[in-house]
């Protein structure tokens, strides 16, 4: 088996091992997600808990991470970003602007391509729009180095 | 409100697979961005073949681990929309596609694997989405006040 390959069956694992997580943590009910950003209402503490757990056990597995010279299906750590306070303004912009768009429609990334399967036409609606947004990004990222050579 | 934390821990564990095994961040909008922006330009999809495969996978072991929560739970039978109008929900998903890849990140490769690198520019990342959908939800239960007593 080509190792590509094999990196392919641990990301479908960690794909579908990561919805399941979303599932039992509640984060696929966007009530729960608006309802940990509606602080002037009534709180729900869901989505800081589930966030909690999930940095608790990253946390230790980047400390065994910290002590691998390479990671087991890989020649080196070198698609890893390295962690920084660099930071430009457009890019505080963009959490911005994603911050805006999660508020109104309690979905981010994640919980919105988990939820397909619920054929819900909400979730398609926003999920579609979303995959748009990321298009429309790439497109002018492209313009912008274009011009800039 | 334990299950909040065990779902965390379940989505560390995807995470950690991710990066330990591949040295990759699960960072979904840039996983899904990229493999967006590979499915239209077949250039860039046929020189780095694996960096569109894995990315594929891991999308469709999402949609996997959905089958798996709609067969075994209720999950989506519980989900409550906070809205149904077209309009919002359009604006939002292109605020969020946008957004999230300018921001580069969004909830799962800042505020879960950035936090917990202790990365920097994760923690404001992570401070300033939530802060922005704070001030979303309030300007939006307020709109929805104003025109609810109109009525």
């Amino acid at each position: 088996m080509s190792s590509n390959f094999v990196r392919s069956l641990i990301a479908l694992a960690a794909g579908a091992i990561f919805a399941i997580g979303l599932g039992v943590g509640g984060m696929l009910n966007p009530a729960n997600v608006r309802g940990f950003l509606d602080v002037l209402g009534e709180w729900k503490p869901a989505l800081m808990l589930v966030m909690v757990g999930a940095i608790v056990v990253y946390a230790l597995a980047n400390q065994l991470a910290l002590r691998m010279k390479k990671p087991l299906l890989d020649i080196d750590w070198s698609n890893l970003p390295r962690p920084g306070f660099d930071f430009p303004n457009q890019a505080k912009l963009g959490a911005v602007l994603f911050g805006v768009g999660w508020g109104m429609a309690g979905f981010c990334p994640g919980p919105a391509i988990a939820s397909l399967v619920s054929l819900h036409s909400t979730v398609w609606t926003f999920t579609t729009s979303m995959l748009v947004g990321f298009y429309l990004f790439a497109l002018y990222e492209r313009r912008k180095h274009s011009k800039g050579t | 409100m334990m299950m909040a934390f065990y779902g965390g821990l379940i989505i560390g564990l995807a995470a950690a697979l991710l990066m330990l095994f591949n040295g990759r961040i699960m960072g979904v909008s840039g996983i899904a961005g990229t493999f967006i922006n590979m499915l239209f330009t077949p250039n860039a999809r046929t020189a780095q073949s694996g960096e569109f495969y894995w990315r594929g996978f891991f999308l469709f072991g999402m949609i996997l681990g959905g089958i798996l929560l709609s067969k075994f739970t209720n999950t989506f039978v519980e989900a409550a929309m906070v809205t149904s109008n077209p309009a919002v929900i359009i604006a939002a998903g292109l605020l969020v596609g946008v957004g999230t890849r300018m921001g580069w990140g969004c909830t799962s490769g800042h505020g879960i694997c950035g936090i917990a690198r202790f990365s920097g520019r994760s923690v404001i990342a992570t401070m300033v989405f939530i802060a922005a959908g704070m001030v979303a939800v309030a300007i939006a239960n307020a709109l929805l006040n104003v025109s609810g007593a109109g009525q």
